[in-house]
């Protein structure tokens, strides 16, 4: 079996949906230019050889346009695939994501769809406050949309693909550190995610999380980089004593509760790990709900590891203050005990 | 702006303008109707009444097909029953009933039905330009001469969801077509105070595409100008702005008594009713109609929106667990 990077497999899915659905196509800055970058993280480099510049479509710096010219062709029979170069750009373009396609099913009464998929690298990579923020929490909180966050090669393709099925609107989120960009657009501080990916078709199905490391002492939830942070955690705990089980959700909305609530119920102890600032936030909803429906399964507090509410900083030290470390989802889980 | 010289002389044959002055009057009448129900207690949202602007929408429209876009915006019901949205779904829309054309999730400011090219409309100043662009690219992708018409008044000409929408179509050569309906007043700002140049239709040409502006009064005109940028856009020239300067008549929601306005300057636009002219033009001149058509015309629209209002009254209101529907497509 291949081993690809996110970056590839991403780049895979999109090929393969493209070729099978001819009303597939890609609209974004800087995806498709002879010459460019392929998208600032090279997901696109090389599509538009075999697909051309129709349907890897460069456009103008404008957010809104982006956003909204993938909501109208949705809306009329394509399946687009947008892009934002900053997941922090997405904020250019919130009244089309909150206003029109979240709610155009809604507001029409169930008569509208609109078949759209929105692509936006997250997290804290040196760039300072606004190239930097993990945004996933907003919109998980808008009814409408759907989110994703692969933190896997195979499942950044898989889901990738269930994305583009998907008749509603659907963002992905992805992790710079964790694409495995190459060359001029490799990642200072990145980990590799690349792992096999089967050449035979597949799918990851929205709404399914995963157990990354089965354990019976503690469950630790995590997405995206905060993954590998928990991962991380567990290798170093099992050594200490305490055997944790990793649960990544890959699917923030709708969320598989089930597979955390079952989990909890095991382990009776609950760490959520978020690379976003606490207060109002994805762990605090985590926390929320296994509050409400596992309450009596828990054996001590439930507790979240997040950034602190500040704008992420730039300098190196500050930032990996910033970013929630091994060692603090370690502190937390011992905490518990 | 674009050479008017170049464009096809109207036709403007009597059973054509009847039919204008129908639609047209469908609209008022509609409206009005709806201004006398929601004084009624029986529509239970805001409004905002199309009155005065009549002949835009029904120009517009008049010269588009079936298979063409338009997408409204919160004062969208001209727009809408100009494309051939129904009156019965959209009276039981605004009546909040079940068998409205958003089933009862939309209200006032959504109405519209895709099946006849009305997308749901968009009551977010300025935000339905970007849609209508890619609405636009989808028909030049799917390889359909389809266009697109996106409505939007003088202030949401400033919002920057129309430029971004403008500049892409330009770019991209988007078969789609910007009808600016200038009524003067943004709410109850005039436009003098929020636009700096004479007219909207002379940033057209900032972006590349071409600027009209038409008396949006006069439907005969209305549809004329919009045939030749519709046309032009049929042929993969890209996109046209067209302003046309009209006047709301009436208030710009339903709590608005218009004390930011004159009387004089009412009654001055009252004279220029696109109805009134239309009726005018019919009733005057070599081809003259018996004003008894008129009044048949006049009975027809009664009896019709008689009809869509005894349809919205018998209609069943939604159940309040139906909140929970089509939040997702998989559970419509």
């Amino acid at each position: 079996m291949p081993v690809m990077t996110i970056a590839e497999a991403l780049r895979e899915g999109i090929r393969e949906e493209m070729r099978r659905d001819p009303t597939v196509y890609c609209l974004g800055e800087d995806i498709g230019v002879p010459g460019g970058f392929g998208g600032a993280f090279t997901v696109t480099l090389g599509l538009s050889d075999e697909f051309g510049h129709d349907r890897i479509l460069d456009t103008p710096i404008s957010e809104i346009a982006i956003a909204g010219v993938a909501i109208g062709s949705a809306m009329t029979g394509m399946r687009p695939i947008a892009d934002v170069q900053y997941g922090d750009f997405l904020f250019c373009m919130m009244d089309q994501l909150a206003n029109q396609a979240a709610k155009m099913t809604y507001m029409s009464g169930g008569t509208v769809k609109v078949p759209m998929v929105m692509r936006a690298p997250v997290g804290s990579t040196r760039r300072g406050s606004q190239h930097a923020q993990s945004l996933e929490a907003f919109f998980t909180h808008i009814p409408g949309l759907k989110v994703l966050a692969p933190s896997t090669a195979y499942d950044a393709k898989g889901l990738l693909k269930s994305a583009v099925r998907d008749d509603n609107p659907v963002l992905i989120f992805e992790h710079k550190l964790l694409y495995g960009s190459k060359g001029g657009r490799s990642e200072q501080g990145a980990l590799s995610a690349a792992g096999e990916v089967p050449d035979e078709e597949y799918l990851v199905p929205i709404g399914k999380g995963i157990v990354r490391r089965e354990g019976k002492d503690v469950t630790i939830v995590g997405k995206l980089l905060t993954v590998y942070r928990a991962l991380g955690a567990a290798e170093r705990l099992a050594q200490e004593g305490i055997d944790a089980e990793v649960i990544d959700p890959r699917t923030l909305v709708p969320l598989d509760k089930e597979l955390i609530l079952e989990s909890v119920r095991k382990t009776g102890r609950l760490v959520v790990v978020e690379e976003d600032n606490a207060t109002h936030g994805w762990a605090a909803e985590i926390a929320a709900f296994v509050a409400d429906e596992a309450f009596f399964y828990l054996d001590a507090p439930i507790k979240r590891v997040s950034a602190p509410d500040t704008p992420p900083p730039f300098a190196p030290p500050m930032e990996a203050f910033y970013v929630p470390s091994v060692e603090r989802v370690i502190e937390a889980v011992k905490s518990l005990f | 702006m674009i050479d008017m010289a170049d464009a096809p002389m109207p036709t403007t044959s009597v059973s054509r303008m009847l039919h204008l002055y129908r639609e047209m009057l469908l609209i008022r009448r509609f409206e009005e109707r709806c201004n006398a129900l929601f004084l009624q207690g029986k529509i239970p949202s805001t409004l905002h009444l199309y009155i005065g602007q009549e002949a835009v929408a029904v120009g517009v429209s008049s010269v588009l097909r079936e298979d063409d876009y338009v997408l409204g915006t919160h004062r969208p019901h001209g727009h809408g029953l100009a494309k051939g949205v129904s009156p019965d779904a959209m009276m039981a829309e605004l009546f909040a009933k079940v068998t409205g054309c958003c089933k009862g999730k939309g209200g006032s400011m959504h109405v519209g039905d895709m099946s006849v090219g009305a997308f749901p409309a968009i009551a977010i100043v300025g935000a339905n330009a970007p849609i209508a662009a890619g609405s636009a690219l989808s028909a030049k992708m799917r390889g359909t001469d389809q266009v697109t018409v996106a409505y939007f008044g003088e202030g949401g000409a400033n919002e920057g969801a129309v430029h971004e929408a403008m500049n892409m179509a330009a770019v991209l050569r988007l078969p789609v077509i910007f009808v600016c309906e200038n009524n003067l007043y943004g709410a109850s700002t005039p436009v003098s105070q929020v636009v700096a140049i004479a007219q909207i239709a002379d940033r057209a040409a900032a972006y590349g595409m071409p600027g009209v502006v038409v008396d949006g009064n006069d439907v005969i005109e209305v549809a004329r100008v919009a045939s030749v940028a519709i046309e032009r856009a049929r042929r993969g020239e890209g996109p046209t702005l067209i302003e046309a300067m009209t006047y709301r008549l009436c208030g710009h929601s339903r709590s608005d008594a218009c004390g930011y306005r004159t009387r004089e300057e009412e009654a001055e636009w009252r004279e220029k009713d696109p109805l009134v002219r239309l009726a005018h033009q019919l009733t005057t001149g070599m081809q003259a109609v018996d004003k008894t058509a008129l009044d048949e015309i006049e009975n027809e629209v009664t009896r019709r929106i008689d009809q869509a209002v005894a349809f919205a009254e018998a209609s069943p209101s939604p159940e309040p667990e139906d909140a929970l529907l089509h939040v997702f497509w998989e559970n419509t």
